[in-house]
């Protein structure tokens, strides 16, 4: 029958008009609140935020880092930057100051009770005395240079204008990237040469209970230690955990991003800064103890030869293993002639 | 004086990335840097949106609070600055922004970046306003020009918003009431410490 088909057609087509005109209008319904909402699945910021800490994506960048949208952690970075930091640092360092200049009021410069004799022994050799001294001067310029980040336009550049501290800063920033080699190969050659030397041994235990003799104003107190007494081997292992801690960090921020995202930069930073600075007033305390705190100790790492009679109050089982290797001179002609 | 800022509105963005386009063109922005890029978010995804972003210009900046040399500083619309005399490129300000705007160079070894490049909400840098070696560090000075970013000026959909805070506030808040939807001003609450509420 065509007519019927003909009608058959017709409501076809009305119906598919009918079925555009719904779709069309189809956001419209948004606007009422019984109609459905186009934007119901869409990805919501808080709620991103509140989920995964930070908001990723896609981008059409070579640089596909670029997909962080954003990253509230920034914020944490800033507190941590400007906020502790700052009083980490000053505290630590005035801190470390003030102590070893309390220290130095009370006991004074600690001094060597036996004469000095004619006999010097060798304490540390040629390469021992290159590594401490090419690592301390990569530390003391690391450590300016580092500082500078921290303290350099609270202090320095009010004093110097903010051109020259730029300039200054560019230098020290090259400097730090630059000499932290040196450090890290000084950190590497210490740890294979003196590792063994300061493992704890059964002198620790005493050497600690007297408290190394520091605080004995009659300087009565020596409590035997071998080739290095428990202070320094504390000190050697701040410096080379530490300095491997700083090396490992350090790295990570002389190749940006190239092991990590931007947490884990930050996280470099925090622990570089941090560890940095807790190093740095160690050093201090170090660098106090081995020129004006003790009489005899620069010798040590100046000429590599100490006095004898130095070695046997600060270092008694050291001289006796080396008497016993025969590496210097046996007891009796060590005595001081009378 | 205006408080400058931008709002992304993320149901409107197509991502056809004309904002970046002519951001790179108008500041003669070099290779590997982008002062604005678009996110796409659940790309392919049901409910997926784009977000174009560049720097926020934010309320109390965190890139400023870092810079260990103190090259940032905030113009009198609120626009946030730097002066790349002063940069070192040390790459601080890139750890603390919130949106990852601040761009460098990289050039040279162990990590030295060059000096930070942004947006700089069209408004160039510490130069005299629209001259030669001001276009040269920072682009374009529109806004000294009286004109506004020309990301926001050519975005097709006007999903991209560049001007007076209070302003494109309320048009963001009129279109929301209008069309009766809205994802919100991406990265307000992050910047500025503050949402529009519709």
């Amino acid at each position: 029958m065509p007519d019927n088909r003909l009608g058959r057609v017709t409501l076809q087509v009305i119906a598919a008009f009918m079925a555009l005109t719904l779709l069309v209008a189809g956001p419209v319904y948004a606007q009422t609140p019984s109609g459905s909402n186009p934007t119901a699945q869409a990805v919501n910021e808080q709620q991103l935020l509140d989920e995964l800490q930070k908001i990723e994506g896609r981008v059409t960048l070579p640089n596909t880092a670029a997909g962080l949208l954003e990253q509230p952690q920034g914020r944490d970075y800033r507190s941590f930057h400007e906020g502790w930091l700052p009083w980490i640092g000053g505290i630590a360092i005035t801190g470390i100051l003030l102590l070893l200049a309390l220290f130095y009021l009370y006991r004074g410069r600690i001094r060597t009770l036996a004469p000095e004799s004619s006999v010097k022994i060798l304490r540390f050799g040629a390469l021992e005395r290159l590594t401490h001294w090419m690592t301390a001067t990569a530390f003391i310029i690391l450590a300016i240079t580092g500082l500078n980040f921290i303290f350099g336009k609270r202090l320095l550049m009010p004093l110097i204008g903010a051109d020259a501290f730029s300039t200054w800063s560019i230098w020290a920033k090259y400097a730090h990237d630059f000499v932290s080699w040196a450090f890290m190969l000084g950190i590497l050659v210490m740890l294979v040469t003196w590792a063994w030397d300061n493992l704890p041994d059964r002198h620790d235990a005493h050497w600690l209970r007297v408290g190394g003799g520091f605080f004995d104003k009659t300087n009565r107190t020596h409590p035997p230690a071998g080739r290095f007494n428990t202070g320094q081997k504390l000190i050697f292992w701040a410096v080379v955990l530490g300095g491997i801690a700083l090396s490992v960090s350090g790295i990570f921020m002389l190749f940006p991003f190239a092991f990590t995202d931007i947490n884990g930069m930050q996280t470099a930073q925090y622990v570089h800064a941090t560890v940095g600075i807790i190093l740095i007033a160690v050093i201090i305390a170090h660098i106090y103890i081995g020129t004006l705190g003790m009489e005899g100790a620069y010798e040590a790492m100046g000429s590599g030869t100490v006095d004898i009679n130095w070695a046997k109050e600060h270092h008694s089982a050291w001289v006796e293993r080396q008497q016993a290797k025969g590496a210097i001179p046996p007891r009796s002609a060590a005595e001081p002639a009378e | 004086m205006a408080r400058m800022k931008f709002l992304c509105d993320a149901d409107r963005c197509i991502e056809c990335n004309a904002c970046v386009t002519a951001c790179k063109n108008e500041h003669d922005v070099p290779w590997g840097i982008n002062r604005r890029r678009v996110v796409t978010i659940n790309d392919g995804k049901p409910g997926e949106r784009s977000v174009s972003m560049a720097c926020m210009h934010c309320t109390d900046a965190p890139c400023a609070a870092v810079c260990p040399v103190d090259c940032f500083y905030t113009t009198a619309d609120a626009v946030v600055l730097h002066s790349k005399d002063l940069c070192i490129g040390c790459g601080y300000c890139f750890y603390a922004c919130p949106f990852g705007a601040p761009q460098y160079p990289r050039v040279g070894n162990f990590g030295s970046r060059g000096k930070m490049d942004k947006c700089t909400f069209c408004a160039a840098g510490p130069e005299g306003d629209s001259t030669e070696v001001e276009y040269a560090k920072y682009g374009a000075n529109r806004l000294a020009e009286g004109k506004l970013p020309l990301c926001a000026e050519m975005c097709s959909t006007k999903s991209l918003l560049a001007g007076d805070g209070e302003i494109i506030a309320a048009i963001y808040k009129e279109r929301v009431t209008q069309r009766g939807y809205g994802s919100g001003a991406w990265g307000w609450q992050t910047a500025y410490r503050e949402t529009i509420d519709v």
